[in-house]
């Protein structure tokens, strides 16, 4: 039983280091070793995207991965990519077009949103499409979502030095 | 004033910052335990016995109940005591709760619940609408009917006649935040639930019940929910009554969150109805008479099965004037998960009914569907006052005597605002021409077909069980100013605290920020109703309203004796206190109140007027009022595989004055996809033994980002209830639900251009159920 790992985890800028069964998943170590709630447990099974983290510039659900596959990793979730004081452009824009009601989903549905804008910075309504897939919101229908990225990406790619700089500091910083 | 305005939810930052809690996200004490169910693996039977030694030893494990074990009730249910939480002797379904684990961790109280040994005498499960037919297994005696007329003299003498029967699906709600509670124990015995619950005060109930407590003894916190739709009505129960037991046996905290397979394993989901129908009606699609059976499919334990099967019975003339009718309702009890409370509460299912009928009709007399539904549309509230002929009250007026109002139950419908606002979406959605396109289209291709399809929405608003029309609330303002306001309303997405902050916002004449909408709490407002039915805003709003009236007056009061005027000279707006001749900020007046030892708190209290309904008789005014929408929906689909995409929704709804139009349009925008998931793509399928094998998002469909139509358009007709609500502002949490039925109606639209045959598709209309009615369609059945 007590065949535990020795973890180290780059998160949000902050490297933790710690012991931990292979099996535990990471959104556990996420959440109840390090109390980094903002990635959420919606269906267990990688299909909702509530737990959606960046994980060495790639987006993943941190409920289906193993923490001993992510030892070394840098990882992003929501908490490092704004705060309800200094808001990144896309968390701002969810908030003000409405991309979001019950909010369970939004953490995960950001931090794919913030990669996605990295990925394509300026993306078609199509591609936001895509690019969302495997995050579910049950509330909206999706259509203040979709409007929140195609606004961020807007206003990312007029002000490139300004706003955008805020967050992207941060994602880079963690990475 | 802040009513009206388009502002972003209240926790909005919360929620893009990730620190917005939900249940699981609470920082716990140190020595909490968590909890798990174990789950009955047949759908019916005796238990002979239980071993349960494996349990007690897994690790981590610290204490394990049974039935038995229970100190005092052992009851979740929320209505009829039919619901053990813990299995007594008999086995009502495949997933029920059969023991409860409580260990050190989420995951050692799992593992530990799947090590039971439980020992069942299997029955054959009654698992069907036909099963529960064949057994007369049901709740309530026999069937409810409501009639009027004579329903069969008005289809033997009528020139056409349809009939025919649909299934209709049931629907998961998938919340996105699964259920969970979390109970504390206090000093003397009492208990402190948090729960993800839209009903706090059944939870301190049941909890109350449980323990063995008056309910003085429990409090009951809800801050939010990560989603409910009805799925936390009453399902909530059992999680919240397992922690305080557990917590009362311990003396630890306890906490329960159901993984998602268990979620959607145990608890209730939208009732799953057959229909059959009968309609007689002229050539121009004029209904003369209609007969309807709804076979309600309920699950094992009563739930709130019967106010559900009502309601579907007390729509099934959605926006339709229907002369004879007679509504036939069966209650069916199976061994399944308890059907449960889902956005529209059986409404949707009885809707779906008559635009079966309005639909097949168009079909059978080759008439364009919208055209037919107009014909049948309640009359437009006629013109009145002097001089139009039409007043009310005049004896043997002619346009009363044939006015097209009265619905099956009898209550007169006022304010109907399909006839106009039909109008003015076939205008904007561009409908008729649309209609010769798809005709167009359909004609020059084979593989693919589109459809088109216009229906409309009038739902009724209130609790039928009339008693439950009432909130409370508890308005605080303090000295600088600011103010803390809590109600019985939950919030679970809807927008529900910050409507009703803007309410309270607009009483005081104060900005928004400047009020704390605080976490729903038994202990602040008692003896509350669930916030369903739609109802939470004009409820709460009016409740909270009320509180900050009582306080407004006070001030004013005062104001007015310190500066020699009336109190109705006194005015509250853009943050200051104004009277003639002088204008002080609201923070003052409020320090001034608060110096003279002038209260600054108080309660509100509100109750729906006129409403009287027997639902023994379906007589009465059951409802306040009706909301409206209608809906055009666009589809195609692939005659080779089945496969379908909507392509284009037009929506106008009526939400009356809205209180916050953003959030109204987000309701109505959800709520079509919902309502069009639960009729296309979220098939829900137990097989022979009773086992759901849709248990995970993996093999049921709920739509994802890029499901709904690419063109969707949405806009709120502009007009205010007739009917005196909050701001003169409509309900909209369920009546947007109604319009996915469009999205079926389209794609039926489509297979119904494959051949002459009428499509009769079952719900959820399927990839595979529409290639089987394509070639049903073409053989022409």
């Amino acid at each position: 039983m007590s065949n535990k790992m020795h973890i180290q985890l780059n998160v949000n800028g902050e490297a933790h280091e710690f012991l931990a069964e292979p099996r535990e998943l990471l959104i556990y170590a996420l959440r109840e070793r390090l109390n980094i709630t903002g990635p959420h447990v919606g269906c267990d099974t990688s299909h909702c995207g509530a737990c959606t983290v960046t994980l060495d510039g790639k987006s993943v659900k941190a409920c289906t991965m193993f923490v001993a596959q992510a030892n070394g990793a840098e990882i992003t979730t929501i908490e490092g990519i704004g705060s309800p004081d200094a808001l990144h452009v896309l968390q701002e824009s969810f908030r003000e077009h409405h991309g979001l009601q019950c909010g369970f989903c939004t953490p995960g549905m950001i931090t794919r949103a913030v990669k996605l804008l990295e990925e394509n910075p300026t993306p078609t309504e199509e591609e936001v499409r895509f690019g969302m897939a495997g995050n579910i919101c049950r509330c909206t229908g999706y259509q203040n979502i979709v409007k929140s990225i195609l606004a961020a990406a807007n206003e990312m790619n007029a002000q490139p030095s300004s706003s955008e700089a805020v967050g992207h500091n941060k994602v880079e910083a963690a990475e | 004033m802040s009513v009206g305005k388009p502002l972003p939810h209240d926790a909005a930052h919360l929620h893009v910052t990730g620190t917005a809690r939900y249940i699981d996200d609470m920082p716990l004490p140190a020595d909490t335990l968590h909890a798990a169910f174990g789950l009955s693996k047949v759908a019916a039977g005796c238990i002979t016995a239980m071993d349960l030694e494996k349990v007690r030893a897994a690790p981590g494990v610290v204490m394990v109940l049974v039935a038995a074990d229970l100190p005092f009730a052992n009851d979740v249910s929320p209505s009829a005591h039919d619901e053990p939480l813990l299995a007594t002797d008999t086995v009502h379904y495949m997933g029920q709760p059969l023991f409860l684990v409580l260990a050190t961790s989420h995951l050692a109280a799992r593992k530990a619940a799947r090590l039971g040994h439980v020992s069942v005498e299997e029955t054959k499960p009654i698992l069907t609408i036909d099963d529960a037919l064949a057994a007369d297994a049901r709740f309530e005696n026999g069937p409810v009917i409501w009639a009027r007329g004579d329903v069969e003299a008005a289809l033997s003498a009528a020139p056409n006649l349809i009939e025919g029967s649909m299934e209709i699906g049931g629907q998961e709600h998938f919340y996105l935040e699964g259920q969970a509670a979390l109970a504390l124990p206090q000093e003397n015995g009492d208990m402190d639930v948090m729960s993800s619950t839209q009903h706090p005060t059944e939870i301190q109930h049941k909890v109350a019940e449980g323990l063995g407590l008056p309910q003085h003894g429990v409090r009951v916190e809800t801050r939010r929910m990560g989603g409910a739709f009805g799925g936390k009505e009453s399902q909530g129960n059992a999680l919240a009554v397992a922690c305080a037991v557990g917590a009362h046996l311990t003396g630890r905290p306890v906490k329960m969150r159901y993984d998602r397979d268990d979620d959607m394993i145990i608890t209730g989901k939208r009732h799953d109805f057959r229909i059959a129908y009968r309609a007689g009606f002229d050539d121009s699609g004029m209904l003369t008479g209609v007969d309807f059976r709804q076979y309600a499919r309920c699950g094992w334990a009563q739930d709130l099965s019967l106010p559900v099967a009502d309601r579907a019975m007390l729509h099934a003339d959605n926006a339709y004037f229907l002369p004879h009718v007679r509504i036939e309702s069966h209650r069916l009890r199976t061994n399944t998960q308890s059907a449960t409370a889902f956005r529209g509460f059986g409404g949707p299912q009885g809707m779906v009914g008559i635009e079966r009928v309005m639909d097949q009709i168009a079909h059978k007399l080759g008439l364009d569907g919208a055209e037919v539904r107009r014909r049948n549309y309640y009359d437009a509230p006629q013109p009145t006052g002097a001089g139009t002929g039409h007043r009310y009250g005049r004896a043997h007026s002619p346009a009363q005597a044939q006015l097209r109002n009265l619905t099956p139950y009898g209550m007169k419908v006022q304010g109907f605002l399909l006839n106009d606002m039909t109008a003015d979406l076939i205008a904007r959605s561009d409908y008729i021409a649309r209609r010769a396109a798809v005709d167009r289209f359909n004609a020059e291709n084979e593989v693919l077909k589109k459809g088109l399809s216009l229906t409309p929405v009038k739902f009724g608003i209130s609790f039928t069980l009339s008693h439950l029309n009432q909130a409370g609330a508890l308005v605080h303002v303090y000295a600088d100013g600011s103010v803390r306001m809590n109600h019985g309303g939950t919030e679970m997405g809807q927008g529900l605290f910050q409507k009703v902050a803007q309410v309270a916002a607009s009483r005081f004449g104060i900005g928004v920020e400047a009020v704390r909408i605080t976490a729903t709490d038994t202990g602040k407002v008692p003896n509350t109703s669930a916030t369903a039915a739609s109802s939470g805003t004009d409820l709460n709003g009016m409740a909270v309203a009320a509180a900050c009236d009582t306080i407004r007056e006070r001030m004013s009061a005062h104001l007015a004796e310190a500066k020699g005027c009336a109190p109705e000279q006194v005015v509250f707006e853009g943050g200051n206190v104004r009277w003639p001749g002088g204008s002080i900020p609201f923070a003052e007046a409020a320090a001034r109140a608060y110096a003279a030892r002038i209260s600054l708190s108080a309660t509100g209290f509100y109750a729906t007027p006129g409403l009287s309904w027997d639902r023994q008789k379906g007589h009465g005014t059951p409802f306040f009022y009706f909301a409206h929408g209608v809906a055009v929906t666009e589809a195609v689909i692939d005659t080779l595989t089945g496969e379908n995409r909507l392509l284009r929704t037009d929506i106008l709804h009526d939400a009356g004055a809205s209180l916050n139009p953003a959030i109204d349009i987000g309701q109505i925008e959800g709520g079509y996809v919902q309502g069009a998931g639960w009729l296309t793509c979220e098939e829900l399928v137990w097989d022979n033994r009773g086992a759901l094998r849709t248990h995970a998002p993996s093999t049921y469909k709920i739509p994802a980002v890029s499901d709904p139509p690419p063109v969707f358009n949405v806009a709120l007709w502009p007009g205010a209830n007739r009917a005196d609500t909050i701001y003169r502002s409509k309900a909209v949490g369920e009546p947007p639900f109604m319009l996915g039925i469009s999205a079926f109606l389209a794609l039926s639209d489509a297979v119904a251009a494959c051949g002459a045959g009428y499509p009769a598709l079952d719900a959820p209309a399927t990839p595979e159920r529409i290639l089987a009615a394509v070639e049903r369609v073409r053989d022409g059945v």
